[in-house]
Order: C-alpha cells, then structure tokens, then sequence
C-alpha cells in the first residue's frame, strides 16, 4: 500500500527525523492558512500516487498566502495519470546546500532490509542505479540485531564530511530503519535528504510502501488508505476479498489463482485477444465471491465477454458453478460467459450448470480461443 | 526417487485442528503419507482422525514419534513462529503452506532457519509431492499426479496443477513436484530444486514454472547453462502483467524495468531453456527432448 508524502513525512516525523515545519491541505483557503502561519515562499505540492508530479504542473511555488491560495486552486482537482488530486502539501521552499539520497528496502535477494545512499539526491534514483550504479551504497541490515551505530555512521560518512552533520545523519538512520520496522514498510525512502546552508540535516521528501501482509494485523496502519487515489473497481474488489487488477482489453478473466490468473491473460494475448482485467478469487471459492466478481467485471462497458478458469484443487468447482447461475439469475449479464472449469467437484459442477441450460468447457486451450472468438465477433 | 520426500518421509502437521490444517491433514492422510504427529497448543493428548497423535509442542511431538518433516498450516501472524519452532525442535525440512506472512517476519526467521541448517519450503506455497513414494507434503491435489521421472518446480499452486494435469494426461509421470511459493522471501528457490532433480538419479527431465518478479529465474537460468545436464522445459507466468502492479502473489511484481517476463525468457533461451509459449505445450516439448 502506497502512503500519500504527507503520510509518510507524518511518520518520520514521529519516529524523530528532523524536517521542515509543513502541512496538508484540501481547499485552497486551508491551503493559504497555511502559507500564512509558515511565511515567506512555500511550495504547493499535489499528493498523488505517480511520479512526476512536478513535470505535470502538480508542484508550484506560491511567494505569498494569497498566491498560495490561486495555485492550490489550481492544483486541487487537477488530474495527474488518471487520478485526481484531492489534497495538497504546503511547505516552506528552503534553501539547500546539498540533496542525498536515503532509502530503505525489503530486498529479495538478501533476504533483508537494505539501505541505499548516494549523494546524487533529489533526483531519480533508479536512473542513478541504471545508469551510475557505483554512486549508490547498500547496505544490508539483520533484521535480528537491527541496525549497528557504526553502520548508521558508515551511511552518513558517505554522504557527509563535517563530522557534526555525520552525526546527525546517522541518527537520522537509525530512525529511518525503527520507522520502517514499526510500519511494517517494505520500502521508506527520504529523496532528498538536504542539509541547509546553516549546517542542518533535513528530510525534503519522504516515500513509504506497507507490506500489504501487515494490514490484516494493523489497522492503525490500514486507515491511512485512500480509496480515492485507486481505480474504483479495484477499491471495490479489494473490500470483497478479491484480487483485481483493471486492464485495458475487453476479456473479463475470473480464475482462481495467481499463477494461473496470469497465465490464463498471456494465453487470451496468444490467441490474439487482450485481458480486461486480472482477478484471482482465491483458493476457498464461496458463491459470493463468484457473484462479486461477476458485478465488478461486469460494470466495465469494454468486456465484451467473460471467461471462468477454475482448476479445482482446494477449490470447489460446484462452488463456483453455483456462484455463476446464483449471479446470472440476481443480476442480468449482457455479454456471453465461456467456463471452463476441471478438477474437485467437476461433475458436479457441470450438472448445475447443465441444469440451467450453461456449458462448461474442460481444456483451458479450447476455452479462451472460444472467449477471444466471442469478444471479437461482438466489439 | 524424488527430492526432499520420500518414503521416510515422517509428517507432522503444525495447526492440524484448524480449518485448512484438518481439510489437508485428510487428504495427506488418504494420499497414503506417513503423517505420524499434530501439533495445536493446548490440544495435546487429543487424537486426530482417529489415529493420529497430537501434541502441545513440535519438540514433544518430535520426541514421541521420530517425525523428520513438518507441514504448516497456521495463520499469518502465528506462522513465522511455527517456522522457528519447527527449526529449534531440529526438523531438517518444513514446509510452510500460509499465504499473507509480513516480509519482515520472513526477514528474521531466514537467518535463524539457515543456522540450524534446515530446508524451508514456502512460505505461500502448495507444498510438494513425490506421487512414486506417495509422499504428499501440502495441498497438490493427489489425483492428478502420476509417478514418473519428471520433476517439476513452480512459485506457482494452480499454474502447476494446469501443467501437472496436462503431464499426467500424456502419460509422463513426475517424480517430485515442488512449489517454492509466491512470496518476496521464500527457504528454497529455484536453484535449490534444480540442484536437487540433478543430482536425483530418477528424474529424467526439469519442468520449470516461474513468474514475473524479481530475478530468481534469471539465476536458476544461469545454474542450469552451467550445473544441469538433464534437459529443462520453462514457463514464465505474467506477459501481459502491468509494471509496478502486485499480480496477487507478493513478490509476482515488476518493479521499476526489473523482473519483467522479456528478461526471463531471455535468461531462458540463453541458458537452453525450452520455452513453453503456452501450458500445454510442456508435453510436445519434453517429448522431443526426452
């Protein structure tokens, strides 16, 4: 889960790291109010999840609380790659002496936390690791132990010289790696970290990503999403226990799994058509999922027809055979369903919908050629 | 053969009185697996089915009945510690079935599980299966399985059952197949599996099924071009997957340009990998290299 910047400076701030004095806003005259209470030049930034915010005209420098106030106007509203801005951050515009860069990572390969620092801040760090991959150091952490004082110091000396500001970006390490193991983060990142021409150590800019695995256990943490900032089909399927993925093609795809849900999208690609969506309804297929899943697929006026991949393991397909004439019968569904369904149950499972006058195919194959044929012949 | 079960296979299931750990523990059961133990706190002194033992804890249960392996079955926030106890009581395999741990319990419990010297498979995984040695370690249905000499390794649970199917179909058994699971952080990868069929005198041929996400695939492909002689047939689930997006397994995601299906295919034809364009066509392809 993505946390808004302001989000995530909330929480650095609480774990201690020094930043500029800032706040949020949702309406142009909070956002002035702010301006006021700060002084002198601010900038407006828009608190989307997408990058490039500032290249979109999503961050803007107001010289004034009533200048403050137009360009928040502005801002707010805004679209920036498909979502709409509804909150601002106001900050002061400081003055900067030097940006780094300082993040931490869940990484795979080690198996741990893993900082990175570089001294070219402020900029785009993955061009910095594709392109100059030696300025950036990393560092990895054990988790059991956490991070040592002379690693923290380690880090800051990359980035300083003057020894009281090393100090103070160590310290700033060790609050970086206690927030994102409180937070249950799988990434936190300060971009840039700025010392001011007064010799102090700043975070600008701050990213967090939650574990999605932590949410369950929580929901201090789960109260920070915001629905707003995603695809409302997805935000839907998410409170019905489904994972969803909105697409650009017009073939609805339901299959219980994730390997096999993506793989199920690559054979509609192969066989020439495009997936309208990823959906994986899991290994324990209740009806309800089923006729969740059909509603949410069925609400994007691109799906020219739906196609069921149910390989039954764990998975009841009469579960799911019941679930499809339970949703067909509540609710109409304007384009055709191709099933194909195999594996626990399946007898079963075709006898109820044999029962209803529906066909289930068992080949995988032979099912999603049948669904792409229909898609085309309808679009 | 097979690899990592076999038939000294001794189980013991952890959360064996839940919902999943009964369900499964059924199926092992009727499967034909030497499931010798349970283990639920507070539970010890009870039986399950009617013949199997169960514990208060895996060191007891270890004791009592000689169990060598350990299966997984309990929720997210109590699995990780599941994972340490099964290791402190000195199990050399566990097999860890929940899905939805956070990374960081995964972070801590690996440094541990590596000190003690132990196989961890999992975690989100479907477990493992050696259909000769009837040894079924997880939740791979039993019926579409068939012994053979064909291993098979997948991050995947129902992608591997698709392909399994279409194997058994066509008369090519498996002489183990093993689901390493869909998470960020997992015990065993692919190149653990790969060593494993190699160095198993009855497995012919190496079915692989990886997806997009990070760069195991990429490794394993270059231990097979250096380190494995029997012919490898690979999959990679998640072509038309958007960037940045979760695809429901944890670590299926293509972060930043990395980890993407195009890189591991590459890695793939490199390595001599026979590409599966579809599941399916595992079957003509370890046909004509068989």
């Amino acid at each position: 889960m993505n946390l808004h910047e302001y989000q995530a400076r909330a929480l650095l701030k609480a774990a201690g790291i020094p930043m500029f004095e800032g706040d949020v806003a949702s309406t142009p005259t909070e956002a002035e109010a702010v301006a006021r209470r700060l002084g002198g030049t601010v900038v407006i930034k828009a608190q989307v999840h997408a990058g490039g915010r500032g290249k979109a005209g999503g961050v803007k420098l107001a010289r004034n609380p009533s200048e403050a106030a137009d360009l928040s106007a502005q801002i707010l509203g805004m679209t920036i790659k498909g979502l709409t801005v509804q909150k601002v951050l106001v900050v002061p515009a400081a003055e900067i002496a030097t940006e780094s860069y300082v993040g931490l990572i869940m990484d795979r390969d080690t198996q741990r936390p893993v900082f990175m620092v570089s001294s070219a801040g402020g900029v785009d760090i993955e061009e910095v690791a594709a392109k100059t991959p030696e300025k950036i150091v990393r560092l990895p952490v054990d988790p059991t132990y956490g991070l040592f004082p002379h690693q923290a110091l380690e880090l800051a000396f990359v980035l300083y010289r003057d020894f009281a500001q090393v100090k103070a970006a160590a310290r700033i390490m060790e609050q970086l790696y206690t927030a994102f193991v409180n937070n249950g983060a799988s990434l936190a990142e300060i971009n840039p970290l700025v010392t001011t021409p007064d010799q102090r150590v700043l975070a600008l800019d701050a990213k967090i990503v939650i574990d999605d695995n932590e949410l369950f256990w929580r929901p201090d943490l789960g109260v920070l999403r915001d629905d707003s900032a995603e695809e409302p089909s997805e935000a839907a399927a998410r409170r019905a226990n489904l994972t969803f993925i909105k697409l650009d093609g017009n073939v609805g795809c339901v299959v219980n799994g994730a390997g096999l849900a993506m793989a199920t999208m690559d054979l509609v690609k192969y066989y020439g058509g495009e997936p309208a969506n990823f959906l994986d309804i899991g290994g324990s297929s209740s009806p309800e999922k089923v006729i969740n899943a059909l509603k949410i697929i069925t609400a994007d006026p691109h799906v020219k027809a739906i196609l069921f991949n149910i390989f039954g393991g764990i998975t009841r397909t009469d579960d799911v055979a019941n679930g499809i004439v339970a949703a067909t019968t509540q609710f109409k569904v304007n384009v055709p369903i191709v099933i194909r369904l195999t594996g626990t149950n399946e007898v079963e499972a075709i006898r109820i919908l044999e029962g209803v006058g529906m066909r289930a195919l068992s080949d995988m194959d032979q099912a999603v050629e049948q669904v792409v044929q229909l898609a085309r012949g309808a679009a | 053969m097979s690899i990592f079960v076999d038939r000294n296979t001794r189980l013991l299931v952890q959360g064996i009185t839940g919902r999943e750990g009964s369900f499964h523990s059924r199926q092992m059961l009727e499967y034909g697996t030497a499931l010798v133990a349970g283990v639920t706190p507070g539970k010890g002194g009870q039986t399950f089915e009617g013949k199997v033992p169960v514990f208060n804890t895996v060191a007891e249960a270890v004791r009592a009945t000689g169990a060598n392996t350990s299966v997984i079955y309990v929720p997210p926030m109590a699995a990780a510690a599941a994972v340490f106890e099964a290791a402190d009581a000195g199990l050399p395999l566990i097999v860890c079935i929940t899905e939805g741990i956070p990374v960081m319990h995964m972070s801590r419990a690996m440094p541990f599980v590596r000190s003690r010297e132990v196989r961890l498979i999992g975690p989100n995984c479907p477990g493992l299966i050696a259909p000769g040695a009837r040894a079924k370690v997880g939740i791979i249905p039993g019926n579409i399985c068939s012994p053979g000499r064909v291993g098979l390794v997948s991050r995947s649970g129902t992608l591997t059952y698709e392909v399994v199917n279409h194997l058994t179909r066509a008369g090519i058994g498996q002489s183990t197949c093993v689901g390493i699971g869909g998470d960020p952080i997992i015990g065993t990868n692919f190149i653990d599996c790969l060593r494993a069929f190699q160095n198993d005198p009855e497995t012919d041929a190496i079915v692989m099924l990886g997806e997009i996400g990070g760069t195991d695939e990429q490794n394993a492909a270059a231990f097979v071009k250096e380190h494995v002689s029997k012919p490898v047939v690979g999959f990679i689930a998640g072509q038309t997957a958007p960037k940045g997006r979760r695809m429901g397994h944890a670590g299926a995601i293509i972060s930043g340009s990395s980890g993407t299906a195009e890189e591991k295919l590459a890695a793939f034809a490199a390595a001599g990998i026979a590409i599966m364009r579809r599941p399916v066509d595992v079957v003509q392809l370890l046909r004509s290299k068989m």
